[in-house]
């Protein structure tokens, strides 16, 4: 039986005093129970450590396997305000899919009035919404049915940032696309047929991708293991990369980008590789880390350069 | 977070001179601290010989144009970590300065002769003069409290002198550019993109509202702590 104080990070004050606690007992568990004396920190917002500028301890850890005498103490730092990775997700996502469409069916104040409810003359424009539409619509059931989370919530500011990001792009990009004065592609049906066949490839190889993510990882538990080709062909880019799906994702822009032939599209392909590029490297580091038989061929995200 | 702070409080003048730049070396500072005061004289001398500031910025401006250019370094210093700014910071504060030399007084002449340009200038220079006062003194350990206290008071008052002069020059700009469409681009092109750079500037003057008081106060805790000593917990220590 140990003995736990709960002290702030920043201030040392001592918070709570937990006597008695089952050796076997989790984090997770302390975290309900500090809970109880300071309800304002729900579980999620609370960060604690063994150290007051430490790495977070994790949910999952077995309090008689931590590294402290009798009474231990650990250090609580208040996280801020968290929201569901679920929420921001179907948020952010469900904001372009509304968002492109009040521009394609040229919903009033957008354009000059004698376009309302219009339709535009280009197939590729309405080509260009369908894919649009396609993609979001993709990423909202990959969110409800698919993914995985390993974690629960992030800092509730992100949904502002993210929302900013992607709702701001939908309709930079949606604007130029659908008004009465958009420029077809330069090379016609030829650029659109092989801009479409990039993208209908790119996302077949996302979702192939997610769904090998998946199973890797059984319901309810937060395990990482080494993805490895399956026998589905578009999981064959394991081989070369250790996030696919970002590599596939960035082809699916850059699709959308010939498709349209527009110049906000391929700024925002290239803000978005930038930052998944930041992620796939960040995910291949911690690959490394935690595996010693990490395939060495792989790269994060661009086969052979990056 | 503590370096830039310190730092942060730079001597005066508009949102662009408020400078977060860290000291640099003693290598950049040998050809261009007096840069400044180069540049002070020129517009005192004009000024005595002319009697008026019409001209002035014409008879200076290569020598802003290139000093001001010259700034890019500081960029560079945080780059490659001579200087232990953040990279972000230094350049947004180099980029509004080089967006106000190149995207407005050189590129829109009409406004050239408008008091407004003399306001800033002035602020600008008398900033950058006590700043890389202060950053030499310092460096060579030798640094009169009078220096210090220029640094860390003329702020108070060229801060938003500077910034009135940047706003009423782009004010004045406005009609000129809204006339004559310059740096936009229209529809239709094929690369189905537009940009108005009338609209650019009003977002940039509107832009004035939340980061100036943000940079303001945030010199004046720097300049309470400095020179009063008195200990300030930031958000984020």
């Amino acid at each position: 039986m140990k003995h736990y104080e709960i002290l702030d990070a920043k201030t040392r004050e001592k918070l709570c005093f937990l006597d008695k606690v089952e050796p076997h007992a989790t984090i997770a568990e302390i975290k309900n129970l500090f809970t109880k004396t300071h309800p304002q920190w729900y579980p999620a917002r609370q960060s604690l450590r063994l150290d007051p500028k430490g790495k977070s301890l994790k949910d999952e850890d077995v309090l008689q396997k931590l590294p402290v005498g009798t009474t231990a103490t650990l250090y609580f730092r208040d996280l801020g305000a968290q929201i569901s990775w679920v929420t921001v997700f179907l948020t952010e996502y469900a904001g372009p899919l509304f968002i492109y469409l009040l521009f394609y069916f040229r919903v009033p104040f957008i354009y000059g009035h004698k376009y309302d409810f219009t339709s535009s003359r280009h197939t590729v424009v309405h080509l260009a919404c369908i894919c649009h539409s396609f993609h979001y619509i993709k990423r909202l059931l990959e969110t409800l049915f698919v993914h995985r989370f390993s974690h629960g919530t992030m800092p509730l500011r992100n949904i502002f940032k993210n929302c900013t990001y992607y709702w701001g792009f939908a309709a930079w990009m949606a604007y130029y696309i659908n008004h009465p004065l958009y420029t077809p592609p330069t090379y016609g049906a030829q650029q659109v047929k092989l801009a479409l066949a990039i993208f209908v490839i790119c996302q077949l190889g996302n979702f192939s991708i997610h769904m090998a993510l998946r199973d890797l990882r059984p319901a309810g538990s937060k395990t990482r293991k080494i993805p490895y080709p399956t026998k589905n062909p578009f999981t064959w880019l394991f081989l070369l990369v250790s996030c696919p799906n970002y590599t596939y994702e960035v082809g699916s822009w850059i699709g959308f980008a010939i498709m349209t032939q527009c110049l906000p599209v391929a700024l925002f392909s290239l803000v978005g590789f930038t930052q998944m590029t930041i992620w796939a490297k960040g995910k291949h580091r911690s690959y490394l880390k935690e595996f010693r038989d990490y395939p060495p061929l792989r790269m994060p995200i661009i086969p052979f350069l990056l | 977070m503590g370096r830039l702070t310190e730092a942060a409080a730079a001597g005066s003048g508009s949102r662009a001179a408020g400078w977060a730049g860290s000291p640099p070396t003693l290598l950049p500072l040998s050809p261009t601290s007096p840069r400044w005061l180069v540049l002070a004289i020129a517009m005192v001398r004009f000024y005595m010989e002319k009697g008026t500031h019409r001209g002035l910025y014409k008879s200076i401006q290569k020598t802003l144009k290139f000093f001001q250019t010259f700034a890019l370094l500081e960029i560079v210093h945080c780059l490659i970590g001579i200087v232990p700014t953040s990279v972000i910071v230094t350049g947004v504060q180099v980029s509004s300065r080089i967006f106000m030399v190149w995207l407005i007084t050189h590129s829109i002449k009409p406004i050239q002769n408008e008091e407004s340009v003399v306001l800033f200038l002035v602020a600008w220079t008398v900033t950058e003069i006590t700043r890389y006062s202060f950053y030499t003194f310092s460096l060579l350990d030798h640094l009169p409290y009078f220096i210090k206290w220029a640094r860390y008071n003329f702020f108070i008052i060229l801060y938003p002198v500077g910034v009135a002069g940047e706003l009423l020059t782009i004010y004045a700009a406005l009609p000129h550019v809204k006339k004559t469409g310059m740096f936009s681009i229209r529809l239709p092109n094929k690369y189905n993109v537009s940009f108005d750079y009338y609209y650019f500037l009003l977002i940039t003057m509107a832009s004035y509202i939340p980061l100036f008081p943000q940079l303001y106060f945030h010199m004046l805790r720097q300049r309470r702590k400095v020179l009063h000593g008195e200990v300030i917990v930031e958000k984020d220590d």
